[in-house]
Parts: structure tokens; sequence; C-alpha cells
């Protein structure tokens, strides 16, 4: 009875000090972002004052404002890199997407001399950071005039994300049973219908994480476009933020609230994907 | 008459190979080119001195290259090993809820969706020594008086980006655990119970094995991103104070544009590039034996 007591107890507690640890955990994840956020809200004086100010004062949407009213306003022209940011990202995921997909097909259906050597090389490509990129490709650029264009820089990311995108679709393609396709091609389909009409569908939600993990990796890029891009013809977000550095001051108020800006898009994009993405990764892990 | 054509998968690789050859492998060899020139940006006409393996034999000397590097590896070995154990914890933790657990999962990848300049300035402003959020919490709870300098401080601020790193990305760990956890079959658990194993036991023996190949390509994927740590770096301290925090990349792309010495540059990223590749390699063949286990054990 006593030991029964004992036990139920110490069960009881174990399982709370786990709660507790997960809250934690969460607290601290989410933190830094609900800081950024507070902070966007808060006039400057408040954010620099000394004692700090803990419970705020006032809070009010003029950094917004004063964002989006234009230069003259003390704010950077954020709807012109939006729109590069958008046009560049979206853009450059539907061509990886395309190439990914034929790519992905490749590996996941046929086989064929040096498989193993050709996705490995596929996968080195990403060891080569952007900043190593971001020399020679101004060089190459300059030459046929793709620099602070939108094309070079959609090229530019279409490059970076086609390796993961072969990986990412090759493992959705693979949970896709071979027999389907080919009990299409039995009723009379060609390969090609075969495709669009039951493997594509099928694998179609990975396909769409593939395209949103294209999206982040170009909204979020900055080593490359911040040597690429000179003016707001084609600068992209990650690049406008440092418009908020000077020499020694940061404007920090400013740049929690553009941060805002460029996090809400990709909040709700992962939202969206979480579940396949995951599945996709591990699919490659363990029955490669 | 019947048209040569090309094999299907030749084909559909096609599109993937010449992208890739345009952006990456034509760019790598011009800089490879470049690495035995003593080419400097002011000066365009030195990219046609061949000074051969000059700018190699300089960098096996160089004491900053290799102070970089060590402190890249030590970056690596640090927060890999941290993100490791807190991602396995976290993701432990978050497989008991049956309940709310894609809210969890969704706070979990949170972190995932920031852009890796966003943490630098992020932390940048919570360590700043004046306004920031650590050094406020420190002196409202009167733990200190005085401004803890962390991102002035060679030390701290190696610190300082230490923690920037976990915390983007430990949720990358969680998340292949957690996948993997969920995807583990029940019956050898309740095997190992009924044996009289301990929790630690089952863990070890049992959860441990087969979570390893997920582990794995959390770790390859990481390895790679963290040797070529730049944004979070170039942000929070730019490789300061006065060179204590700098790794590989800030220093390669400090000599290629601030010094303008190109030709040193590319020849430094071509040795940063060859030894991160080796890294893959060896993670890679880890990863193939890790699934060939897992393949003859289940």
């Amino acid at each position: 009875m006593d030991e029964n007591a004992t036990a139920r107890l110490k069960k009881t507690a174990s399982n709370w000090t786990l709660n507790v640890a997960l809250f934690v955990a969460m607290a601290i994840i989410c933190l830094p972002g609900l800081w950024i956020v507070l902070n966007s809200l808060r006039p400057t004086v408040e954010i620099m004052a000394k004692p700090p100010i803990w419970i705020p004062q006032s809070l009010s949407f003029d950094a917004y404002v004063a964002m989006f009213s234009g230069i003259g306003e003390g704010g950077i022209p954020v709807i012109s890199y939006f729109r590069n940011s958008v046009i560049i990202a979206v853009t450059s995921t539907i061509i990886s997407l395309a190439i990914g997909m034929s790519g992905g097909y490749a590996f996941a259906r046929y086989r064929f001399k040096g498989k193993g050597g050709w996705f490995l090389g596929l996968m080195l490509t990403r060891a080569v950071p952007g900043i190593a990129l971001s020399l020679p490709l101004f060089f190459l650029y300059a030459r046929v005039g793709l620099i602070d264009t939108h094309a070079g820089m959609i090229l530019a990311y279409t490059a970076l994300n086609v390796p993961f995108t072969i990986w990412l679709i090759d493992g959705f393609f693979r949970q896709v049973p071979r027999d389907l396709a080919e009990a299409a091609q039995i009723d009379g389909c060609t390969r090609w219908q075969a495709f669009w009409q039951v493997e594509f569908p099928l694998a179609r939600p990975g396909i769409a994480s593939a395209g949103i993990f294209a999206f982040l990796t170009s909204w979020n890029e900055f080593a490359l476009a911040s040597q690429l891009t000179r003016s707001t013809d084609s600068k992209t977000l990650p690049v406008g933020l440092l418009d908020y550095t000077a020499e020694f001051t940061i404007d920090w108020r400013g740049m929690c609230a553009l941060a805002v800006v460029m996090i809400i898009p990709a909040l709700i994009l992962t939202y969206a994907v979480q579940k396949h993405l995951v599945s996709g990764l591990t699919t490659g892990a363990i029955k490669g | 008459m019947k048209a040569w054509r090309l094999p299907p998968p030749v084909l559909l690789l096609l599109p993937a190979v010449i992208v890739l050859a345009a952006i990456v492998l034509l760019p790598l060899l011009l800089s490879l080119y470049s690495s035995f020139t003593p080419f400097r940006l002011t000066r365009p006409e030195t990219i046609y001195d061949w000074v051969g393996f000059r700018n190699y034999e300089r960098i096996f000397t160089d004491a900053d290259f290799w102070i970089a590097f060590g402190r890249t590896v030590l970056l690596l070995t640090v927060a890999l090993n941290l993100e490791m154990i807190l991602g396995l914890g976290l993701a432990m933790l978050v497989e008991r809820f049956t309940r709310g657990q894609r809210i969890l999962r969704t706070i979990l990848m949170f972190p995932m969706m920031f852009s890796p300049i966003l943490v630098g300035f992020q932390f940048k402003f919570m360590f700043n020594d004046n306004v920031g959020l650590v050094n406020n919490a420190l002196q409202s709870l009167g733990l200190t008086d005085q401004a803890i300098p962390w991102l002035i401080d060679g030390t701290l601020a190696f610190i300082a980006i230490c923690v920037a790193e976990v915390w983007s990305s430990t949720s990358v760990f969680a998340i292949f655990i957690l996948a993997g956890l969920m995807a583990m079959p029940r019956d050898p658990l309740e095997a190992a119970r009924v044996d009289g194993c301990t929790p630690w036991q089952t863990f070890r023996y049992v959860t441990w094995p087969f979570l390893m190949p997920f582990a794995f390509i959390a770790m390859t994927i990481r390895s790679l991103d963290v040797a070529r740590a730049y944004d979070i770096i170039k942000i929070m301290t730019d490789g300061g104070p006065a060179g204590r925090t700098e790794v590989l990349w800030t220093l390669i792309a400090r000599t290629a544009y601030s010094d303008a010495r190109m030709g040193m540059a590319n020849a430094m990223a071509y040795v940063a590039i060859l030894l991160s590749i080796a890294f893959t390699a060896y993670f890679f063949s880890q990863l193939g034996k890790a699934r060939a286990q897992v393949a003859a054990d289940w």
C-alpha cells in the first residue's frame, strides 16, 4: 500500500518534471521571435531605456507605417524589396521544381551507369557556400550583364536549390509503388500519361513541400544576394535589412519590423508543409 | 529514318546538370584558375600572372588561416554535439504527447524559418551589452550590476555565437529524431521491457540503433552548414573582436573583399571546400554503414 503510493507519487512527479522541461524548452524557442515582435511595436526610447522597461507602456504600428511610407519618411524602399524577393523566390522555386522533378524521377525510376556517383556529385555542390560562388559568379555576370537583375538572381537560386529538390523528390517518387504506373501503362497509357495521371498526383504533397523548402532558401539567402544586387532593381529583403544599420548605430525598431515582415510568409508556408517535409527527408534516410 | 534519341535518364537529368554546370561548376573553374594568380580586384590585369602554387604554399604557413580552421572545427564540434543532445531530449519530450503534437512540432520548426542573417541580428540585439535582453534580464534580477560585454570579449562572443547556432538549428536534429521515434515499431520496446531491461538499456540497445540513421542525416546536413557558417557570424561579430571569432568563411570573405586579394581568397576557398567535402564524404560513409546495420537488424 505504502509502496504503491510512493510509486504513484514518483510517477506523477517525474511526469510533471518532464512537462515543465518541455514548457521551458518551448519558451526558449519562442522567446527570441516574440521579443522581435514586441520591439517592433515599441518606441525607440523604450527600447533604449535604462533601467529597462519590462512592461510595455505604449504600443503602436508606427515602425510599420514609417517603413511602408517610402524613403522620405525615414523608411526604406521596402515595397520594392518585397516585390523583388517575391518575384525571385517564386520564379526560382517553379524552375527548380521542374528541374528537380525530372531529375528526381530519373533517380527514382531508372537504373543507369554511375547513378550513385551522379547523386553524390549533385549533393556535393551543396558544399560550396554562396560566398565562395559570389566572386566568380560576379565576374561571369558582369560579362553577360546579369548583375543586379532578377534573371541573374533567379538563375543563381535555382542552382542552389536543385540538388536539394532532387533529393527530396527522389524520396517521394520512391514512395509511390512502381506497379501503379506499370498497371496504367498496361491499360494503354503512355509513360508520359502514366506519370501525370498516376504518379504525379500521388507524389504531389511531397513535391509541394520540396517547393516550399526551395522558396524558403531563396527567400532567406543573403551571401549571394549581397554581392550580386546593387539597387532597388533587384535587392531582396535580407539585403534590405542592412539598410537599418549605420556605421555605429542600428535602428533596432525598424529592423525588428522588417524582420516580422520577412518571417510572416515563411511562417505560413512552413506550417502548411511541416508534415510532408519530415517524411520526405526521412524516407531517403531509411530506404536508401 | 529513326532519329537517335538520348536515353530517358540522361534526358531527365540534363536540365539539372546544365544549370549546375553553368552556375556552380563554371564559376568554380574560374576561381580555381584565379587561385593560381596574384589576382587583386584593384588591379584587374594581375589575373594573367601565373604564380603556380604560391598562394597555396602561403596558406600552409598562414597561422591566421589555420587558427580560423581550428575555430571552425571547434564551432562544429561544440554546436553539433549540443544540438544532438538537446535535439534528442526535445524529440523525446515531444514524443510523449499524443495530443497537441502538431502544434508542438510547428513550434519546433519555428527557428528553421529564420533567415541566418535574421538570426544574427536577433542575437546581436539580444546580446547587446547596452540594450540587449540578456543583460537587461541579468541586471533586473540582480545577478550582475555591470553590463557584460557579450560581443566585445572574444570568449563570450564565441559562446554567444554558439548559442545562436544552437538556437537556430537544434530543431533540425529534433525533427529528424522525432520522425525516427514515430516510425519506430513498438514490439521490440515491449520485448525489451518484458526481458527486464532498464530504461537506459532499452534506450541504448533498442531505441538508439534505430534512431542512428536519422541522426546521421541531420549530422550531414548540419556539418555542411556549420562548415560554411558565414551569415550569423558576419552579422554578430564580423570575426571580431580582433579576429577572436574569425572562422574560415569570414576570413575568406575579408581577404577577398576588404583586402581585395581575390587570388589568395580563392585558394583559401578551395582548401576550405575540399576539407568540408572530405567531412561530408566521411559522414556519408557512416550513414551508409548505419543504414546497412538497420536494414540487417530490422
